[in-house]
């Protein structure tokens, strides 16, 4: 059984007038087991569309989307319900902070659900703790937090919920590289101690080339590519076609190629890079 | 869809009546105005349709756009004409409980949900065709005079307040709807509950809407002021209101009209 | 001697805490020139002082103590602001925040409008600078309906058409897509190449930093390194002491050349490395 999956998914924005336009077209994937999925694509490819159908913030024109084995639109009125299995966090999800107090901003989604008070705390201390935001700024307000922390605030917001399945939308746009990796790495060891399925939208090839196991390529409306982050990136011709790059190691090993040298396909990242290169250089220490 | 709305949108199609003077259009927009306010029958209002439809097309704006306002406001619209049917006496329709609907009655408020339209259609027809920057800068010019009683530099304020405001509907529109959404992906409810509970419901869109809109308000003045603005004293405007041909030909039109309404007014 | 555009000698900034009054020094004792015609890159982190900088080159932000002059002129001196910001134009981060008008075409206008320039100079100037940033067949657009790089591009030509000497842009790319990053900085070298401009670039992707003349990296309100791209970037572990980047290309030559390959560590682009690698490995075989 699929964790999320969607069945020829097509969406048409106002139909019957004259700025009709077709957003996704028979979209069909499946993601049958915990890991981070990268959806990459140029702007307007339809990767925000196809993401805020996954938790039914849009209702599909035709096609289906299973969360585990229930079609998420079977019923309609229960569709709040499918918001909480399966967490979206928006582009910029600072801008979403509205409470008093860090520890009730977190604490909103949790609420709606209609957790008990203990509760409520509970997934707050532990959403907390997982993006790393401190328990002395609990009781601070949200707007007095730097940046950074804010968009950690805001994901735990998300967190707390306890999401089956965590999409992130461009999750690090707009910080530093410090604010990035240090988000990342959040990420990372999430997924890795929930053995859940996260899903990130980005625009930086390096890092989906850093965090991804699975790349699937939006073009136009339809996916382009779908596998394996190696096998993804080592197409770079056809990246560039959808209007993408590659990582800047990816670069590297495609000039490399070009002027002779035999570097092996896939290398995504600058450690793996020296690795494979190390022995080709005599002057190398080859046991680094 | 919050998308949906148009109001205060500027469509720039390049026709007729895009190109004439802003103070132009905003004269003619109230003296037709007073001319739909003052038919009272239904062939003078039909004449102004007529009139309106013609300026519709000259417009080259797409008539679904017009639509779109009518529907967006229709609850406003049926509620003014249904009140009508009760008030007015006459010959008796249909009558039920303490409810007595009259020929007269009903003709009334077809003729009312007529005028409204009429009305909606000539003044979303001003800012579709006129850049806000332009219509700001024909009511400052309009309201000019007030310069000689010392209120130039309040006119020139109130104009780039509006003008800025119009700008930012756009903008503040497209946030509206991220932020709901954002809440909705943590199972916000903002469609039941009681009046009170909606009420607070929006508080999770609102505040961010105003930080938002606080954050803009400063991120823009710094702007402004880096690109030398200092009010209104010694600017200088690209483009120039001149009154053309064209201009007074629009206005002869307008005038014609209005003649005619008033005529039938008279005679009819 | 140098001709210099701007000119910073020890200049100290402090803001007030509008909750406890205190004042929190962002700098002290900051020395910086700007030569007319260059191009320069200012690196660092969030929160690091480089915006606050930013706004003391044309006046926003008056300095506490030491001096700013652009083009000789004090910045301090009321009488000059005008002056002063028609020689140097800003450029922010939010696309959306410095749009005044509904039209593109009004927006580039309002600038020259506010310094009393001539109806038909305005237009000549307007049409010029839109074409210098290849958004000419978009002057009667919507400007809320344009793409992030669009809107930032005709940012830059309501600074072009005030006739400037300096162009500060800060962060002008972190809110925009890859392609929007790169119309935007395409057209800023642009105008540096062809026109002279001088420009002063604030940003946190290295890559933008790669073609600079000269790379100013600030860290807590100081500036720890200053000079080309090939020096300050070969210094990877320092970059990172800061909580910068390299580009991955420099950081894979200084990786080699830790690991004992003989390989220059002022590479920056792909090209560059996958050469220098390559020269490496067949000078061996």
């Amino acid at each position: 059984m699929a964790i999320v999956q969607t069945e020829g998914l097509t969406y048409v924005y106002g139909e019957g007038t004259p700025y009709r336009k077709t957003a996704v077209t028979d979209v069909s994937f499946a993601i049958t087991e915990p890991g981070i999925v990268a959806i990459i694509g140029h702007t307007g490819s339809g990767k925000s569309t196809l993401i805020e159908h996954l938790n039914g913030l849009m209702k599909p024109t035709a096609g289906t989307v299973m969360i585990g084995d229930k079609n998420i639109w079977d019923d309609p009125k229960q569709i709040r319900q499918v918001r909480f299995r399966v967490g979206l966090v928006f582009q910029y999800p600072e801008y979403q902070l509205f409470d008093e107090t860090v520890r009730s901003d977190i604490g909103f989604g949790p609420r709606n659900i209609g957790l008990e008070a203990d509760e409520i705390e509970r997934q707050v201390l532990w959403a907390a703790d997982t993006v790393g935001i401190k328990h002395d700024l609990l009781d601070k307000s949200p707007f007095d937090l730097s940046g950074g922390e804010k968009r950690r605030v805001a994901i735990a917001g998300v967190l707390a919920m306890r999401p089956e399945v965590l999409i992130l939308d461009e999750p690090t746009a707009g910080l530093d590289p410090k604010g990035r990796d240090r988000l990342l790495r959040c990420i990372t060891d999430y997924q890795r101690q929930n053995n859940t399925v996260v899903i990130m939208v980005s625009h930086s090839m390096e890092d989906v080339a850093r965090v991804a196991d699975r790349v699937i390529v939006m073009n136009d409306g339809h996916i382009e590519l779908d596998g394996g982050t190696r096998e993804v990136f080592g197409r770079s011709e056809q990246l560039r076609r959808c209007g993408l790059g590659v990582p800047e190691v990816s670069r590297i090993a495609d000039q490399l190629r070009a002027l002779g040298v035999d570097v092996p396909s896939g290398l995504l990242t600058v450690d793996e890079m020296v690795k494979a290169l190390l022995p080709m250089m005599k002057g190398g220490d080859c046991n680094a | 869809m919050l998308k949906d709305m148009t109001m205060g949108q500027y469509f720039p199609t390049g026709s007729v009546i895009h190109r004439l003077d802003a103070r132009v259009k905003l004269i003619c927009t109230i003296a037709f105005i007073v001319a739909i306010f003052m038919t009272d029958n239904f062939i003078m209002l039909g004449f102004c349709a007529v009139a309106t439809g013609v300026m519709i097309a000259v417009s080259k704006v797409h008539i679904k756009l017009y639509l779109k306002m009518l529907k967006s406001i229709w609850p406003v619209i049926v509620l003014t004409s249904i009140l009508n049917i009760f008030y007015v006496k006459g010959d008796t329709l249909v009558s039920f409980w303490i409810i007595n609907i009259t020929v007269q009655g009903v003709l009334k408020s077809v003729f009312i949900a007529l005028r409204i339209m009429l009305l909606i259609l000539v003044s979303s027809m001003l800012t579709y065709c006129t850049s806000p920057t332009e219509l700001t800068d024909g009511i400052e010019r309009l309201l000019s005079p007030l310069r000689h009683i010392g209120l130039g530099e309040a006119v020139h304020t109130l104009a780039m307040m509006t003008s800025i405001a119009m700008r930012f509907i756009p903008t503040l529109v497209d946030e509206t709807e991220k932020i709901m959404n954002a809440q909705k992906a943590r199972g916000a409810d903002f469609d039941s509950g009681n009046l009170i509970g909606r009420v607070k419901a929006m508080l999770p869109i609102m505040i961010p809407l105003l930080m938002s809109a606080v954050r803009r308000a400063i991120d823009l003045a710094q702007a402004m002021e880096c690109r030398c603005y200092n009010g209104g004293a010694g600017r200088t405007k690209m483009k120039q209101l001149h009154i053309g041909t064209r201009d007074v030909a629009a206005l002869i039109i307008v005038a014609a009209i209005v003649a005619v309404v008033v005529m039938g007014r008279i005679w009819l | 001697m140098q001709d210099n555009i701007i000119t910073l000698e020890n200049v100290s900034f402090e803001y007030t805490d509008d909750d406890d009054h205190a004042s929190h020094p962002v700098f002290s004792g900051l020395d910086l020139s700007i030569a007319r015609g260059s191009f320069t890159c200012v690196l660092g982190h969030n929160g690091c002082g480089k915006s606050t900088m930013a706004k003391l080159l044309n006046g926003l932000n008056k300095p506490a103590s030491g001096k700013v002059t652009v083009d000789g002129m004090d910045t301090a001196d009321e009488s000059r602001e005008s002056a002063i910001r028609r020689r140097v134009g800003m450029v922010f981060q939010n696309p959306d925040n410095q749009m005044v008008a509904t039209i593109v075409e009004e927006d580039v206008a309002f600038g020259p409008e506010n310094i009393g320039i001539a109806p038909q100079e305005i237009r000549k100037r307007v049409d010029s600078a839109l074409r210098a940033v290849g958004m000419y067949e978009y002057r009667t657009h919507a400007t809320h309906k344009l793409s992030g790089g669009q809107k930032q591009r005709v940012a830059i030509a309501g600074v072009l058409a005030m006739h400037p000497e300096c162009i500060v842009l800060d962060e002008p790319t972190a809110m925009l897509d890859p392609q929007g990053r790169a119309e935007v900085i395409s057209t800023v070298k642009q105008l540096n190449r062809e026109r002279g401009i001088t420009i002063v670039l604030i940003t946190h992707y290295m890559d933008e930093a790669v073609e600079a003349d000269r790379i100013v990296v600030m860290d807590s309100g100081r500036i720890i390194m200053d000079g080309a791209p090939r020096d300050v970037f070969s210094r990877v572990d320092k970059l990172r002491s800061v909580g910068l980047d390299v580009p991955q290309s420099a950081e894979l030559a200084y990786r080699l050349s830790q690991n004992g390959v003989d390989i220059p560590g002022d590479v920056l682009t792909p090209e560059e490395c996958a050469r220098a690698i390559a020269r490496v490995i067949k000078s061996e075989v």
